[in-house]
């Protein structure tokens, strides 16, 4: 098997989801241009020598939708032998994304791959795409569909996180973030959205909230509970978890992932492209994997995607140096530290998407940049990502640096 | 069978009149002879319009379901089904105008014929029922009702309809969109000339070029915040136990993305699993069948004709007496509510005013309706106003020695050939008689609470009650809207014995371990309206106490202890939480709030390390249940399955799914019922132990129903 290596990891900086955010007034398909043409010009690319470019999206629909990897391509001045494929495996598109285009390497079908993703939820509002799985009644009474919300409270109500465990971990991440941007960790990664005249739109994520503390958040009322009461999601999910008496709503806006607009590309390919090309290869992909849960709880499968992604590569979770868990809710990352014995200062240490968003599509690459970045700057070597995914999915990626 | 006329302007009349039939229905016959004469009327070349009616005083009733009870093959329902969505479309499309002139009730298929037409006109007849209310049996409407309603309302107005089952008056029908017009009834047919003379138009909407469904689309964020919320709130309600609705929905999600013909498809083959499946079967079985019967009275003895009451006394205006008091003047008769305090009579009315208050408020009863009802109740302290009463049904506190002085006193005061009924719960009917100098006209009447709302009543028969009696009591259930169901006499009767059983086994679980949340939704999950911590709650543990103590005294050395009565005792006597009442019980009942399972169950129960299947625990509670109304038969407490199935759906909320107590265990089957059982005796003890009844069934190859 070819080994495939990761080049370059950039993301755009991710502008609060709604109209008045940043980046409403940027189209999709140049958020993703962007991202592409950083990874081009930031390695001085000859795009011909690109085999694809995969690019994850949770909603590929209207302006996402048409294979909108190939429009970016095209958009980004890309060769037109370029070609693309957008996929989506909901939260984890991005990470899923890489893990393709890397297989793609692997596999030796192909040299040079970029996997990246795209998601703007101010302008392609979450649900835009449909689906089986929780518009059509035979799937979602099957599943015990819930709002994902009603999920994690369930998460933190099953075991046993508090309202103040969830606000603690947010305002934590919130603080990570801040002092992450502040130290310039994130400078070196992020390239700026322009305009038309080269003016920059936005270079720094708009969604952080550094003066987050417990008495903010404690003025904020659970964002499901009215929900989960009064369209019957409670009930629902109780059916399948009938040891729970009832749901403790915890969750709120400040302490579960922000609604933002963002995109990311990560360049991988072969050893000897690299070579060829005079890159240097910053880490490789060592190995990745996904599983399926229970999908109405829907938010536990981080754990059990890392344990069969460790299993897979002979490793233990002692051997991995660093972790970044996208923080879809704060209970989801508090269970994922309990479960696998990861102490808080090894996971998500320059905060996470409670404080600068999650881009649902994009995340996933945006983090293993993340991840990587971190790696260098402690000189450290193993490092694993993963995310929790829409009904009951997760993935996870193994880098170790070389 | 079809009275088919044609006159001078070209108007086709087809006019259902089903002989021997007290109503129309469709059967293969029915269908058969509406689809040749529509076909008839098509090809005649004279004909310019039709018009559908009845030649009785109902338009047509739903599908004859004899034909559906026992049918367990989906390729029969599947070609009935086909043949009426064929005839009904042939209706719409075959060119003319057809217009549906409801003279009185339309239900079920019977609507959906008129859903065919292409216009429905319904005379303005108070009695009249519209609607689809196959869902409240188990079933959808297979004929086309879950495709065209949603063409022709939008799904957001279909979807109640079509979920809920309801039945429309004609104005109601009228407002929900279900009918075009509603005139009077004298003018009912010259309304649908006159339709068919100035419109007429024979293309529906959705057989036009570009026909758009009203209202927001399946596949738009909008029809996603109808439908997501729509399917939540459907599993809330259901619990998954009832597959019809999911499946209304999916006819509806699914049908209106595609064309009407391939929608009709995909209804006809869910309406043929529903039909042929365990849950409409059980449905239709006990609920319609069942229910039915009982309501005709079929186990009054003698052919005597049935009783009017006029005047009733009650002795006792708390809950249960104030509830029946309320119920009788409802339905006219006039009581005569008595109570040892003239402030506890009158609060007796009191709660009657409010229950009717209530019903005005929402529109269920004028004010003039009410008054007059309130004006039926006498409130009394004088045992000599019972005079005249034609029955008096007492239901004073639970004890011996009060009823038998108000017998006693009741009995100085009403006439020779007046009726004297108990609504105690627990206390044998035998014994109380002892205390009448007539106990052949001493009954048992057990009223559920809250007896104005509750539709079951245990007619109970003592020793020495007669056949008159009997009769008399029945009358009177039905007169005051209620459904009764014969018991023989036992300690509990019926439906006391068999919810005891239900709750003894809740608190053994909770005895054993078993965590407390698991237990309530386990039940719930079952189908039970509550779980029995909280039922227990809600009847009191005081109560049950008491009765333990009675039952004890009275059985002395016979007396076996139940697994749960020892939480009882530790619940009443040691910890003081006797139950809701006192506001705290297995449950706290904070002020303003839900109420919560106590959080000290942990420290008097603790909670083992090992926690049961929730399946397990579900079936603990159904089982344990199903036992005990076998061996009710086996006792002849009741007489048969269905009285058994009857009076659980109606008592205490036995999930109708499973078609009762007993249609439960013909559903699991006898002989694996007993299996069951024998392994939950091995493992929790003798109450699971199956009675010899059952095994007897098996060896001589018998079930509990026929279908």
């Amino acid at each position: 098997m070819t080994d495939a290596y990761i080049y370059d990891a950039v993301r755009t900086p991710r502008g609060e989801g709604k109209p008045t955010g940043a980046l409403n007034e940027v189209s999709p398909v140049r958020l993703a241009a962007t991202a592409l043409a950083a990874v081009r010009d930031r390695n001085g690319l000859d795009t011909s020598l690109v085999d694809d470019v995969v690019l994850g999206c949770s909603e590929p629909a209207g302006e996402q939708g048409a294979v909108i990897a190939r429009s970016a391509v095209l958009m980004a001045d890309y060769d037109q032998c370029v070609s693309g494929v957008q996929v989506n495996r909901f939260c984890a598109s991005g990470l899923e994304a890489v893990n393709m285009a890397a297989a793609q390497v692997m596999s030796g079908q192909a040299d040079l791959a970029i996997g990246g993703g795209v998601e703007s939820m101010s302008r392609v509002a979450m649900g835009s795409s449909g689906g089986a799985w929780f518009a059509d009644p035979e799937v979602a009474f099957r599943t015990c569909y819930v709002q994902q919300g009603i999920s994690a409270d369930l998460i933190a109500t099953r075991f046993g996180f508090s309202r103040d465990d969830v606000d603690a971990y947010a305002v934590e991440s919130q603080r990570r973030a801040a002092e992450a941007w502040d130290d310039g960790r994130f400078e070196g990664s992020v390239a700026p959205v322009t305009d038309e005249n080269d003016a920059i739109i936005l270079d720094r994520d708009e969604h952080v909230r550094p003066d987050t503390d417990m008495r903010t958040l404690a003025a904020l009322n659970p964002a499901f509970e009215k929900m989960g009461r009064d369209m019957g999601f409670d009930s629902v999910i109780l059916q399948r978890y009938p040891e729970v008496e009832r749901i403790e709503h915890v969750h709120h806006a400040g302490n579960s992932s922000g609604i933002v607009d963002g995109a990311a590309a990560v360049l991988v390919g072969s050893r000897e492209i690299g070579e060829s090309l005079g890159l240097k290869p910053r880490a490789r992909v060592r190995n990745f994997g996904s599983i399926g849960s229970e999908p109405s709880i829907m938010l536990t499968g981080p754990a059990p995607v890392t344990r069969k992604v460790l299993a897979r590569g002979g490793m233990e979770t002692g051997d991995i140096d660093l972790y970044e868990l996208n923080e879809a809710f704060a209970a989801v990352v508090l269970l994922y530290m309990r479960d696998l014995g990861v102490p808080h200062d090894r996971i998500n240490v320059n905060g996470g998407a409670i404080a600068m968003g999650h881009p649902l599509g994009a995340t996933g690459a945006m983090i293993l940049g993340t991840l990587l970045d971190e790696l260098e700057r402690r000189d450290l070597e193993t490092g694993l990502c993963a995310l929790c995914i829409g009904a009951g999915m997760g993935v996870a990626t193994v880098i170790e640096r070389v | 069978m079809i009275d088919y006329t044609v006159d001078g302007d070209g108007v086709a009349t087809i006019a259902i009149d089903m002989a021997d039939r007290p109503m129309n229905v469709l059967d293969d016959d029915s269908a058969a002879a509406i689809g040749e004469t529509v076909r008839l009327a098509i090809a005649d070349d004279a004909v310019k319009g039709v018009i559908v009616t009845s030649r009785k005083n109902d338009f047509m009733a739903g599908a004859d379901l004899t034909v559906l009870l026992g049918e367990r093959d989906p390729r029969t329902h599947m070609r009935r089904c086909r043949e009426l969505q064929r005839i009904w479309r042939d209706i719409e499309t075959g060119g003319k105008p057809f217009v549906a002139a409801v003279n009185g009730t339309a239900l079920g298929g019977g609507f959906e014929l008129c859903l065919a037409c292409h216009r429905r006109v319904a005379a303005d007849e108070p009695r009249s029922l519209i609607g689809l209310p196959e869902v409240s049996i188990g079933l959808l409407p297979g004929s086309g009702g879950t495709q065209r309603l949603p063409r022709m309302l939008g799904i957001a107005r279909a979807l109640p309809p079509l979920l809920e089952g309801t039945r429309y008056g004609p104005a109601e029908a009228l407002a929900a969109g279900l009918v075009d017009a509603v005139v009077p009834p004298g003018s009912l047919l010259d309304a649908a000339r006159t339709w068919l003379r100035e419109d007429g138009n024979p293309v529906k909407p959705w057989d036009e070029r570009g026909f758009a469904i009203p209202g927001p689309r399946v596949q738009s964020p909008e029809g996603y915040m109808l439908l997501v919320p729509a399917i939540a709130r459907l599993r809330e309600r259901t619990r998954g136990n009832y597959p019809a609705p999911p499946a209304i929905m999916s006819c509806v999600y699914e049908g209106c993305q595609v064309a009407i013909d391939t929608g009709l498809k995909i209804e006809a083959r869910r309406f043929a699993r529903l039909a042929a499946g365990d849950v409409a079967q059980n449905m239709i079985r006990s609920l319609f069948f069942g229910v039915g019967a009982a309501n005709r009275l079929k186990r009054r003895p003698g052919k005597a004709t049935r009783r009017t009451f006029a005047r009733i006394g009650i002795l006792g205006a708390g809950m249960m007496g104030s509830g029946i008091a309320c119920a009788a003047a409802d339905a006219g008769l006039d009581v005569v509510l008595l109570d040892t305090a003239p402030d506890l009579a009158h609060a007796g009315r009191a709660y009657g005013e409010s229950v009717f208050d209530k019903r005005v408020a929402r529109g269920r009863m004028t004010e003039t309706e009410r008054d007059r009802a309130l004006r039926r109740i006498s409130p009394t302290t004088d045992f000599a106003a019972l005079a005249g009463c034609e029955l008096v049904v007492e239901a004073v506190f639970e004890d011996r020695a009060v009823k038998a002085d108000v017998i006693a006193r009741a009995e100085a005061a009403i006439g020779e050939d007046a009726f004297f009924a108990s609504n105690t719960s627990t206390l044998p009917i035998t014994e109380l008689a002892e205390a009448s100098v007539r106990p052949r006209r001493f009954v048992g009447m057990h009223f559920f609470s809250p007896a104005e709302r509750m539709k079951l009543v245990e007619v109970i028969r003592a020793e020495r009650t007669s056949d008159d009696t009997i009769a008399a009591a029945m009358d009177l259930s039905r007169q005051l809207g209620k459904t009764p169901i014969l018991v023989n006499d036992s300690r509990g009767f019926f439906t006391s014995r068999v919810i005891g059983a239900y709750l003894d086994e809740g608190r053994a679980l909770l005895a054993e371990g078993v965590n407390p949340a698991l237990i309530e939704n386990a039940a719930r999950l079952a189908g039970f309206p509550v779980g029995p911590l909280a039922l227990s709650d809600e009847v009191s543990l005081e109560l049950e106490q008491r009765i333990i103590d009675q039952t004890r005294a009275a059985l002395g050395g016979d007396f076996v202890e139940r697994s749960g009565d020892a939480v009882v005792e530790t619940f009443v006597r040691r910890l003081g939480r006797p139950g809701r009442k006192a506001g705290k019980g297995f449950y706290d009942y904070p002020d303003g709030g839900d109420k919560r399972l106590w959080p000290g169950l942990g420290g008097i129960y603790a909670r083992a390390a090992d926690q049961p299947e929730v399946e397990t625990v579900r079936k603990r509670l159904l089982y344990v249940q199903g036992l005990e109304a076998a061996r009710c038969l086996e006792e002849g407490v009741v007489s048969g399955p269905e009285d058994a199935d009857v009076a659980s759906i109606l008592g205490w909320g036995f999930p109708s799914h499973l078609g009762g107590v007993l249609s439960m265990v013909h559903t699991v089957g006898i002989g694996t019922f007993v299996s069951d059982c024998e392994a939950l005796a091995a493992a929790h003890g003798p109450r699971f132990e199956p009675p010899g009844y059952l095994r007897a069934l098996i060896a001589e190859g018998r079930r509990l129903y026929a279908a």
